[in-house]
C-alpha cells in the first residue's frame, strides 16, 4: 500500500554517527524499518548502538548489506558529495533531509543524476513515510500517521505534519508521505510524486500542499489536468508573503508573477483540484472528496 | 546578500566587464573632488540595497564638482525612499560619482538559476533599462534566453546566438560574447544568485559598459566565500532581521500587528495566511527552527516582543524534533521578563503538547490555549480588542 519505500527497504543512514543522524536512526528503527546499514568515513569497522554496522564507504556497506535506500543526515558542505557516493553506488532511492546546500552544488548534482538510475528525494526535505509498511525514512513524528490510502506530497516539514494529523483525526490513513523539500532545485518533483501516486494501485487520492515561488505548482496542475483520475486535494501557502523575500525556505521567493500563491492555485483549481479553503481545512476538503 | 551598486562594479571590473570611471564618497567634499576628476558633467548615485532610485531622487546628472557636492550633501545621512524600501527608506552613507555616458542603446543582461531546467540560465533582452519583469509580462519574445549545462559549461555559440539576438553589431559580437561570457564567470565563482546588468549599454563611441550593475550572493553558499562576507552592509538591514539573524532565526519584518512564531517555513506560512482570514494582519514572518532549544525559542519570543508595531501574538508549534515543554519554557522565560504584556494565543501539537500547555496554564501570562489554526484565528479576532 505505498510508493518508493515498503517492507522490501533496507535502509542506509550516511552520518549515522553525528547528533542529528544517530537520533532520527534510532527512530526510524523504532517505527519498524529496516535499518541495516550506516556510513560514516573514519568510523567503518564499528557497531552503531551495538546493533548496526558502520562502514567508511557506501561501495562497502551495499556491498555488505544490500542496502537499497539511503538517508542522509550529513552537513550542508559536504552534502552533495554525500548525493554523488549513494548514486555512484548504485543506490536506487536517496533521501537527503540536509537544509542549506549551496544551490550551485545541487546543479551539479542534478546533471549528475540525469545519467544515473538513482532518485533523488530533497533536500532539505523531512524524508518520506509508507505508515502500511511500518517503513519511515525521514525525521517526521511517525506517531501521527496511520495507514491508508490517501498519499501526500509537500515541499514543507510540519506543514506536512499539519496535514497528515488532520487526515489522522478524521480516520484518514496515508499510503505514503512524501517530503519533496523546500529548496530551488530538488531530485523528486510534484510531477514526479503525482504520476507514481495516480499509478499505485493502493492510493485513491492525493493531497499536495504547496507555497510559493518557482512554478513547480503549475506544472504539477498541467499533470493533473492531463493525467490525474484521483482526487487531489491541494493547499497552497504564502498569499501574505511580500515579494524578493526569501520566506525561510531557500524556494519560497517570490521573484515573478508565477511565484505568487494566486498564481498556483488558480492553476490547480482549472486543472479540476480541490482546493482546501484555509490551512486548517486539509482534512475536511480530502473528507468531502472522498465523499466519506 | 545583497551588496551596493559601487562593489558589483568592482566585482564585475575584476572579471574584465567594462564599468565607466567612478568613485566612491561619504562626504560632499569627496564627491567634489572625485567629480572633478570625472569632467564637468558626472552622475551621483546614492548606495542603497533597493531598487527604483531614479524615480525615488537617487540620481542626478550634474553639471559641476559644486553641484556633486550640494546632491551629494542632500543623500548623504538622509534615508531614501524607493517603491521598494516600504515607508521608512534605507540610509544613504555612501554615494557613487561616475562619469556621463553617451548612450545610443540600452540593453538587459543576467544570469540566474532557472529551477525549472534545474540550472542557470542567461536572460538577455534589447529593452533595457526596463523592469524585466514587466517586459517579461507584455512582451515576452523580447526576452532570449540561454540555459547553460553546468558539465560543459557556457559555450561560445550560445554568446553569438544572444549577441546576434540582440541586433548588435558585426564588430560588437566579439565584445558581447566576451562580456557574456566574463558575467557568467562571475555567476559561477561568486555563487550568486542573481548577477545582473541593466542596462548593459552602447555608447555613441561603440562601446559595451555596464551602466549599472546587481549581484545577488547566494546565503547558503556565503561560508565559502569570507571575500564577500566582508562585503555586507548590515545599515541596510532592518534592525530586527539583522538581530535575527545573529540567533539562526529566520525572520522577515512584514508591517501588521500579529507577531507570529512557528517551527518550520511552511507551517509559518500557513500560520500568517491563517491570520490574514482573520481579517488581521501578520507583523512577521518567524521560523524558530525544527531543532530549536529553549534559548531560540526565547531569543525569537523577545524579537517579538521588541517590535513596537506587535499588538498581540500567535504561536503555532507542532512538537517533532522541537518538544512542546522545551518551546513553553522559552516562551515562559522570555515573556516574564517583559514590562509590557500583549495578548498570547498559543496553539500546540505534537511531542509533549500536554506538558507545553500546562507549564503555559501555570504560568501567569494569561495565554490563550487553542486547538487548531481556526481556533487560533477566532481567539486573534478576539484580541485585537
Amino acid at each position: 500500500m505505498s510508493i518508493l519505500v515498503d517492507e522490501n527497504t533496507r535502509l542506509l543512514v550516511q552520518g549515522i554517527t553525528g547528533r542529528e543522524g544517530s537520533f532520527h536512526a534510532l527512530r526510524c528503527m523504532e517505527y519498524g524499518t529496516n535499518l541495516v546499514a550506516g556510513v560514516t568515513p573514519g568510523r567503518g569497522g564499528t557497531m552503531w548502538e551495538d546493533k548496526v554496522p558502520v562502514f567508511n564507504t557506501i561501495g562497502q556497506a551495499v556491498d555488505e548489506t544490500e542496502a537499497n535506500v539511503a538517508l542522509i543526515f550529513v552537513p550542508a558542505a559536504f552534502a552533495a558529495d554525500a548525493i554523488l557516493e549513494s548514486a555512484d553506488a548504485g543506490i536506487p532511492l536517496i533521501a537527503c533531509i540536509t537544509e542549506g546546500i549551496p544551490v550551485m552544488d545541487m546543479v551539479r548534482v542534478s546533471k549528475f543524476l540525469e545519467s544515473r538510475p538513482s532518485r533523488l528525494i530533497g533536500p532539505n526535505c523531512p524524508g518520506l513515510i509508507s505508515p502500511g509498511s511500518n517503513c519511515k525514512i525521514g525525521i517526521m513524528p511517525g506517531n501521527i500517521h496511520t495507514p491508508g490510502r490517501v498519499g501526500v506530497v509537500s515541499r514543507s516539514g510540519t506543514l506536512t505534519y499539519e496535514a497528515v494529523n488532520q487526515l489522522t483525526a478524521l480516520g484518514i490513513g496515508q499510503s505514503t508521505c512524501v517530503g519533496i523539500g523546500g529548496d530551488p532545485i530538488v531530485g523528486t518533483s510534484f510531477v514526479d510524486v503525482l504520476e507514481l501516486f495516480q499509478n499505485d494501485s493502493d492510493t485513491d487520492a492525493i493531497v499536495m500542499i504547496g507555497e510559493i515561488g518557482g512554478s513547480k505548482e503549475q506544472e504539477a496542475a498541467e499533470y493533473i489536468r492531463d493525467h490525474v483520475t484521483k482526487p487531489v486535494v491541494s493547499l497552497i501557502v504564502g498569499v501574505t508573503a511580500p515579494p524578493g523575500k526569501r520566506m525561510g525556505h531557500a524556494g519560497a521567493i517570490i521573484t515573478g508573477s508565477a511565484a505568487r500563491a494566486e498564481e498556483k492555485v488558480r492553476a490547480l483549481r482549472e486543472a479540476g483540484a480541490h482546493i482546501a479553503p484555509s490551512p486548517a481545512e486539509i482534512g475536511i476538503t480530502m473528507k468531502a472528496a472522498l465523499g466519506v | 546578500m545583497k551588496i551596493h551598486e559601487y562593489q558589483a562594479k568592482a566585482v564585475l571590473a575584476e572579471f574584465g566587464i567594462p564599468v565607466p570611471k567612478s568613485g566612491v564618497a561619504s562626504t560632499p567634499d569627496e564627491a567634489s573632488a572625485i567629480a572633478a576628476e570625472m569632467g564637468e558633467r558626472s552622475v551621483v548615485k546614492a548606495q542603497v540595497h533597493a531598487g527604483g532610485r531614479g524615480l525615488a531622487g537617487g540620481v542626478k546628472v550634474v553639471g559641476s564638482p559644486a553641484e556633486a557636492a550640494s546632491v551629494a550633501g542632500d543623500l548623504l545621512g538622509n534615508k531614501l525612499v524607493t517603491h521598494q524600501t516600504g515607508p521608512d527608506g534605507v540610509p544613504v552613507t555612501r554615494v557613487l560619482i561616475e562619469e556621463t555616458a553617451q548612450i545610443a542603446k540600452e540593453y538587459y543582461l543576467a544570469v540566474v538559476i532557472d529551477s525549472g531546467s534545474r540550472g542557470p540560465v542567461i536572460m538577455a533582452s534589447e529593452a533595457g533599462g526596463m523592469d524585466i519583469e514587466e517586459v517579461a509580462a507584455t512582451t515576452p519574445e523580447k526576452i532570449l534566453r540561454a540555459n547553460i549545462d553546468v558539465v560543459i559549461g557556457l559555450q561560445p555559440f550560445q554568446c553569438r546566438h544572444l549577441a546576434y539576438g540582440l541586433g548588435l553589431p558585426g564588430e560588437l559580437i566579439r565584445p558581447a560574447a566576451a562580456l557574456i561570457t566574463n558575467l557568467y564567470r562571475v555567476f559561477e565563482a561568486k555563487d550568486c544568485s542573481l548577477a545582473e546588468i541593466n542596462p548593459l549599454v552602447l555608447t555613441e563611441e561603440g562601446q559595451l559598459l555596464a551602466l549599472d550593475a546587481k549581484l545577488d550572493f547566494e546565503d547558503d553558499a556565503l561560508a565559502r566565500h569570507p571575500e564577500l562576507q566582508e562585503l555586507r552592509d548590515t545599515d541596510q538591514e532592518d534592525p530586527l532581521e539583522l538581530e535575527a539573524s545573529k540567533f539562526d532565526i529566520s525572520y522577515v519584518k512584514l508591517d501588521g500587528d500579529v507577531g507570529c512564531m512557528v517551527n518550520g517555513a511552511g507551517l509559518a506560512m500557513a500560520t500568517m495566511d491563517s491570520i490574514t482570514m482573520a481579517e488581521a494582519m501578520p507583523a512577521n514572518f518567524l521560523d524558530v527552527g525544527g531543532g530549536a532549544t529553549e534559548e531560540q525559542v526565547a531569543q525569537a519570543f523577545r524579537l517579538l516582543l521588541s517590535d513596537p508595531q506587535v499588538k498581540r501574538i500567535l504561536v503555532n508549534v507542532f512538537g517533532g524534533i522541537l518538544r512542546c515543554d522545551v518551546a513553553a519554557r522559552g516562551i515562559v522565560a522570555a515573556a516574564e521578563e517583559a514590562e509590557d504584556r500583549v495578548p498570547i494565543v498559543v496553539r500546540m501539537l505534537g511531542t509533549n503538547a500536554d506538558e507545553g500547555k500546562e507549564i503555559l496554564a501555570q504560568s501567569n501570562l494569561g495565554v490563550t490555549l487553542v486547538n487548531d489554526l481556526n481556533e487560533a484565528a477566532a481567539a486573534i479576532r478576539q484580541a485585537a480588542g
